[in-house]
C-alpha cells in the first residue's frame, strides 16, 4: 500500500522504559539525528531517583523526551505526540501528558501479566479499548529480534537489549529520520564488538523496515529543515557545557584550572567531566566535604589558578562561610550552583530557582558577590566563561546559578572555534616598588593580585578586615566603612560592563514578562505563542542578577505591570520590589517541574483579561 | 599565548637566595600574651626556614582561627589567615595547584582537631606534602578559655566549671590512624628539640604533623609543666631517636622496655636491665608508632618527644602532577577545538 506523506511543524517524542532499556540512548540518537538534519531540538532526560529501580515498576520508569521543530523552540514539549513505551508502567506514567491522537509504539512483550500487575493495570490497555483516543501500534519487537539475530552467537538476553534500536528504527522511518548519523555512531561505539554492532545495526534496520512494510502505518511524516545557521553543532547538557566553559575560560585567560568539588546531585556531572579532562592539564580535587570543595579552590586561587567549585543547594549552604572569606580576600573564583528542590535534601533530581536569595544575601556581614545565571543548557557554557571573566577582571568570587533542568537537559550547542572566544587578560603583580595588596585599579576597583613565588611581593591576606591599600589588619571604624563601601562599589560597577536588558516586543506598555535563568525557554515559547495569538505583551530575561543590567529600572518603569514567573516563592520578585519599589506580579511554581509554557501562557491571558495588578 | 602564571614564575630571582631569620619578621607587632609558648615556635620556625634551601618567596604559611593562627601575620612570607578549621583544606588546594611551594600550616588544638577535624584526617590520608604545626595549648584561648578536644577529662574551664566530661583526643594516635606519613611532638620550652623536629618536618616529603605543647599563660597555665619544666622533663619525657634505645632520666639511667605490647620503665642501674633490653626506636614501624602514641596518656611512662613516625609515601600533590604529565603527552592533549566539538557532532551546511 502506498503511504501518504505529511509535513509537520514539529513533534514531541518520548522514549520510556526501564532503566536498563536504553531509552537515554534512543533519545540521544533521535535528537542528535534531528539536529544533524537541521531541526531545532530540545531534550530532557527523566531518570528515576533510584539507581537501579526494580524492573517494570511505575517508579522505575526512565524516559527521554525530545521536541524537534522547524521553527525555533526552547522547551522539550509540554504534550507528547509520539510515545515509545517499552512496558506497561512506562505507558501508564506517560499517559497524562499525551496529546489527543498521539502515536503509541508499544513493545508487546512489555505488556505481559507481570508487567500489567506491576503497572497496576487490571486489563491490558493495548487490548481493552482504553487507548481509543490514540493511534496504538503494538509491536512484537523482542520476538522479531530473536528471529533476526538467530544466526548470531548471542544470548537471548543480549538480543533483547537491541529493542531500543528496533524502536528507534520504527520512529526513524515513521518520521523520515536519516539513519546515517546513528549508524556511524554505532560503528564508533561498538567497533570492537562486531557481534553487538551487527545485532544493533540489524535492529535499527529491521525497525525501519517494520514501518515501511506494515500497512498499519498509513502515513509517513516529515519535519522540514530549519533555517539553522551553518556550522558544527552538538547536543550538550548544561553540566557538560559548564565543565567545558571552565576549561575554555582557563584557556582564554591563559591560566591553569583547578576544580575543588564534592559529589552532589544534580551538579556531580561537572566534576565527572572535569576529572576526564586530564589531558588538557586540568587539576581537580574531589574534596572531603563541600566546605573543602570551596576552600581548596580558594587555596588554588591564592596560588594563581583560575579556581572553581560546583555544587547544589545543600552544598551552597555549607559553603556560605567560605564565600564570605573569598569576598574579603578579593580572590577570583567561580562558584557554580545547580539549583534543586529544597529545603534540606528536598527533591534532589528536580529543578528549582530557590537559591537566588541565598546567593544574594546568604552571608554574614555585608558580603556582595556578583551573580549570573544561565538560560539553557548551551548557555551554561557562555555564562561559565562570563562568570570567569568577571571573577578575574574584578578579583571577586562569582556565583553562576543553573538548575537541575538545564543542567541535565540538552539543546543544540553551536560549536565555536576556540579563537572566536575572546581572550581574557588577568595580570599578576611583579613589581615590589608599586605592589600593595589592597591597592585597586581605579577603573574596576579590583585589587592587585600577587602570587606566591613572586620575589619581593610576600604579603598576608586573611579574613580580618583589611586596611585600604596596604591590606594590613585593621579594626579602624572609618576604614571598615570605607572597605565595605569599596567592596559594594566594585560589584555595583560591574553593571557598566554587562549587556543591557533587552525587551522583546513593544518597548513600553501594559505588561512585561520578566524572567531569569533557566525559565528562559518556557517564557520564550509562551511569549511566541501569545504573540501568534495576537496578545500584546513584552518579555525580557535577566542573566545578570547582581548587579542588574544598568537599564533595568528604566525597563521596569516602561511597563504598567510586570509579571515575574520563577521556580520559587518570589525571590526575584522580592529583590526587584525591594530595590525599585515597583510592585511585581509573581507566578511562582515549586512543583518539581521545569516552568511549563502553558502555565505562563494562561497566566498572561488571565492578566490581560483581568487588569489585575 | 604563554600561561600567565608560568610567565611570572619564570622570572629570575634577583640577587642572592639567602635570607635570615630577621628577614622573616614581617614588622607586624606580635600580639601574643607575654610568656605565651607560641613565641618559641615562631622563633624556631624563623631560625630553620633560611637553612632549608628554599627561596623566601616560595614559602606560604596558612592558618585557621585562634591565637596560634595569627602566625602568618608575623612571617614575611606569603600567608593567609583563613577560617576556623579550614586552613588544611585551603593549604591543600594551594599545594596541589603549586607543588613547588613550601606550604606550612599553623593551627591550634581546637582549630585542627575540633572544627577542622575532617580536613585534618583527609589531608593526612592524602598525604598532601605540607608541614602542619599544631600548637596544642589544651584550651580555646582566643575565645577566653573553653575546653578543647585536647583538654583533659575533669579539667575546669569557663565552659566546664564542674570539670570536662569527655575524654581528649590522642593527637598523635589520631594522626597515625588517619595515615599521616610523619608524626612528631615537641614543646615550647625545649628550643633544641623543637628545631630538630621542625627541620625534620620541613624536609619530610609528605604530610608532616607536629604537635607542639605550647603553654597558655592565661587560660591553661602550667598544663604541661609535669613534663616540660627543667625539673620534670628528664624524668617525664623520653626523646626518640631512630635506631636508638629509649633511654631517659637526667643521667640516662632509665629506659623503656616492651612487655608484650606494653611499654614499661626499667632501671639501667639496678643491674637487672641493660640497654640491650630496651625498645629500639624505628620511625618506619607503624605498630611501634601506635605504641608510642599510646604512651601520651599513660601515667606510668614518660611522654615521647621527637619523631614518632616517618615513612616515604608519594604525596597527593606529586601524584596529581605525575598524572597530568602522563596525560599531557596523549594524543589530542590541549586540543581545545576537539574538546569543544566532542564525539557526536554534526555539520549544518
Amino acid at each position: 500500500m502506498e503511504k501518504q506523506e505529511k509535513y509537520l511543524d514539529g513533534l514531541t517524542i518520548r522514549f520510556a522504559g526501564d532503566s536498563g532499556d536504553g531509552m537515554q540512548l534512543s533519545g540521544t540518537q533521535f535528537s542528535n539525528t534531528s539536529g544533524a538534519m537541521g531541526n531545532y531540538v530540545n531534550t530532557f532526560p527523566d531518570y528515576p531517583a533510584e539507581i537501579r529501580a526494580p524492573e517494570g515498576t511505575l517508579y522505575g520508569v526512565s524516559a527521554y523526551q525530545i521536541q524537534i521543530a522547524t521553527k525555533e523552540i526552547s522547551t522539550f514539549g509540554a504534550f507528547i505526540d509520539v510515545l515509545v513505551a517499552m512496558n506497561a508502567s512506562s505507558l501508564k506514567v506517560s499517559l497524562p501528558k499525551l496529546s489527543k491522537g498521539a502515536v503509541i509504539i508499544a513493545n508487546e512483550s512489555g505488556f505481559g501479566a507481570k508487567n500489567l500487575k506491576l503497572a497496576e493495570y487490571e486489563t491490558n490497555p493495548l487490548e481493552d479499548g482504553s487507548l481509543s483516543d490514540f493511534e496504538v501500534h503494538s509491536v512484537p519487537i523482542v520476538e522479531t529480534m530473536k528471529e533476526v539475530c538467530a544466526d548470531l552467537e548471542m544470548s537471548p538476553k543480549f538480543i533483547e537489549r537491541t529493542k531500543n534500536l528496533f524502536a528507534l528504527g520504527i520512529v526513524y522511518a515513521l518520521y523520515s529520520r536519516d539513519s546515517e548519523h546513528t549508524i556511524k555512531w554505532l560503528n564508533e561505539k561498538f567497533g570492537k564488538k562486531p557481534v553487538v554492532l551487527d545485532a544493533n545495526l540489524r535492529a535499527l534496520k529491521k525497525g525501519m523496515e517494520y514501518t515501511a512494510v506494515n500497512d498499519e502505518f498509513t502515513t509517513i511524516y516529515k519535519v522540514e529543515k530549519s533555517e539553522v545557521e551553518p556550522g558544527f553543532y552538538r547536543n550538550i547538557t548544561g553540566n557538560e557545557a559548564a565543565a567545558l566553559g571552565l576549561v575554555i575560560a582557563a584557556n582564554r585567560a591563559n591560566m591553569h584550572l583547578f576544580l575543588g568539588s564534592y559529589p552532589i546531585t544534580p551538579a556531580t556531572e561537572i566534576l565527572h567531566f572535569i576529572s576526564g579532562y586530564k589531558k588538557h592539564g586540568v587539576k581537580h580535587l574531589q574534596a572531603e566535604d563541600e566546605i573543602a570543595g570551596l576552600t581548596s579552590a580558594i587555596g588554588a586561587s591564592f596560588g594563581g589558578y583560575l579556581a572553581a567549585t560546583t555544587t547544589s543547594g545543600p552544598g551552597l549552604s555549607l559553603k556560605v562561610e567560605a564565600m564570605g572569606l573569598a569576598c574579603i580576600l578579593e580572590l577570583p573564583l567561580v562558584i557554580i550552583d545547580v539549583q534543586r528542590a529544597g529545603p534540606s535534601t528536598g527533591i534532589p533530581t528536580k529543578p528549582e530557582q530557590t537559591d537566588l536569595l541565598m546567593a544574594m544575601y546568604g552571608r554574614h556581614g555585608d558580603a556582595p558577590i556578583p551573580i549570573v545565571a544561565a538560560t539553557d543548557a548551551a548557555d551554561c557554557f557562555n555564562m561559565t566563561i562570563e562568570a570567569a571573566r568577571i571573577a578575574l577582571k574584578y578579583m571577586t568570587p562569582v556565583i553562576l546559578l543553573t538548575d537541575g533542568y538545564i543542567a541535565q537537559g540538552t539543546n543544540a550547542f553551536k560549536v565555536p572555534h576556540i579563537e572566536d572566544i575572546p581572550e581574557m587578560s588577568p595580570t599578576f603583580a611583579t613589581d615590589p616598588e608599586t605592589y600593595q595588596s589592597y591597592k585597586r585599579d581605579p577603573e574596576t576597583l579590583a585589587r592587585m593580585w600577587a602570587v606566591p613565588g613572586t620575589q619581593g611581593l610576600e604579603h598576608r591576606i586573611g579574613g580580618l578586615e583589611k586596611e585600604d591599600i596596604t591590606g594590613n589588619v585593621s579594626s579602624d571604624s572609618e576604614n571598615h566603612q570605607l572597605m565595605t563601601n569599596l567592596r559594594q562599589a566594585k560589584v555595583d560597577g560591574i553593571a557598566k560592563d554587562i549587556p543591557l536588558l533587552q525587551v522583546h516586543g513593544e518597548q513600553s506598555g501594559d505588561l512585561l514578562i520578566l524572567g531569569w535563568g533557566g525559565t528562559y525557554g518556557a517564557i520564550k515559547d509562551a511569549w511566541n505563542d501569545l504573540r501568534c495569538d495576537g496578545k500584546v505583551v513584552s518579555r525580557a530575561h535577566l542573566k545578570y542578577l547582581n548587579p542588574f543590567p544598568a537599564n533595568i529600572e528604566e525597563v521596569l518603569n516602561n511597563f504598567d505591570r510586570v509579571l515575574i514567573p520563577e521556580l520559587n516563592m518570589g525571590d526575584l520578585k522580592m529583590m526587584i520590589q525591594g530595590k525599585f519599589l515597583k510592585r511585581i506580579i509573581g507566578l511562582n511554581r515549586v512543583d518539581g517541574l521545569p516552568l511549563q509554557t502553558n502555565v505562563v501562557y494562561n497566566k498572561v491571558v488571565e492578566l490581560l483579561e483581568s487588569k489585575e495588578g | 599565548m604563554k600561561n600567565v602564571l608560568d610567565s611570572v614564575l619564570e622570572e629570575k630571582h634577583q640577587g642572592s637566595f639567602e635570607f635570615t631569620a630577621k628577614d622573616l619578621k614581617s614588622g607586624a607587632d606580635v600580639r601574643w600574651c607575654a610568656g605565651c609558648g607560641d613565641f618559641s615556635v615562631l622563633a624556631q620556625v624563623q631560625r630553620i626556614m633560611p637553612t632549608l634551601g628554599i627561596a623566601k618567596e616560595n614559602i606560604a604559611v596558612i592558618s585557621g582561627i585562634g591565637c596560634s593562627s595569627r602566625f602568618p601575620y608575623y612571617m614575611d612570607t606569603y600567608g593567609m589567615h583563613t577560617l576556623h578549621g579550614r586552613a588544611l583544606a585551603i593549604a591543600s588546594g594551594l599545594k596541589i595547584a603549586r607543588p613547588e611551594l613550601s606550604v606550612w600550616v599553623a593551627t591550634g588544638d581546637g582549630d585542627c582537631m575540633s572544627i577542622g577535624g575532617n580536613h585534618f584526617i583527609h589531608a593526612a590520608r592524602r598525604n598532601v606534602n605540607m608541614n602542619v604545626l599544631m600548637f596544642n595549648n589544651g584550651i580555646y584561648s582566643l575565645t577566653k578559655g573553653q575546653y578543647s578536644p585536647l583538654s583533659l577529662k575533669g579539667q575546669i574551664t569557663k565552659s566546664s566549671p564542674l570539670g570536662v566530661l569527655d575524654d581528649p583526643f590522642n593527637a598523635s594516635a589520631l594522626a597515625l590512624g588517619a595515615g599521616s606519613s610523619f608524626v612528631a611532638r615537641s614543646y615550647d620550652k625545649d628550643a633544641k628539640l623543637m628545631k630538630v623536629v621542625l627541620e625534620r618536618a620541613a624536609r619530610h616529603n609528605g604530610f608532616a604533623f607536629v604537635e607542639i605543647y605550647s603553654n597558655c599563660v592565661i587560660f591553661n597555665d602550667g598544663a604541661y609543666d609535669g613534663y616540660t619544666t627543667k625539673e620534670n622533663r628528664f624524668d617525664n619525657t623520653v626523646n626518640l631517636e631512630h635506631g636508638m634505645p629509649l633511654v631517659f632520666g637526667k643521667d640516662l639511667e632509665k629506659g623503656i622496655k616492651l612487655d608484650g605490647f606494653r611499654p614499661t620503665v626499667v632501671s639501667l642501674t639496678d643491674g637487672k636491665h641493660s640497654k640491650d633490653d630496651l625498645l629500639i626506636h624505628d620511625e618506619a614501624d607503624t605498630t611501634l608508632a601506635a605504641i608510642l602514641a599510646d604512651m601520651t596518656y599513660n601515667p606510668t611512662v614518660p611522654q615521647p618527644m621527637g619523631v614518632f613516625h616517618a615513612v616515604d609515601r608519594t604525596p597527593y600533590d606529586q601524584r596529581t602532577t605525575e598524572q597530568l604529565e602522563h596525560y599531557a603527552i596523549q594524543p589530542g592533549a590541549g586540543d581545545m577545538n576537539a574538546l569543544l566539538k566532542g564525539n557526536d557532532s554534526w555539520e549544518i551546511k
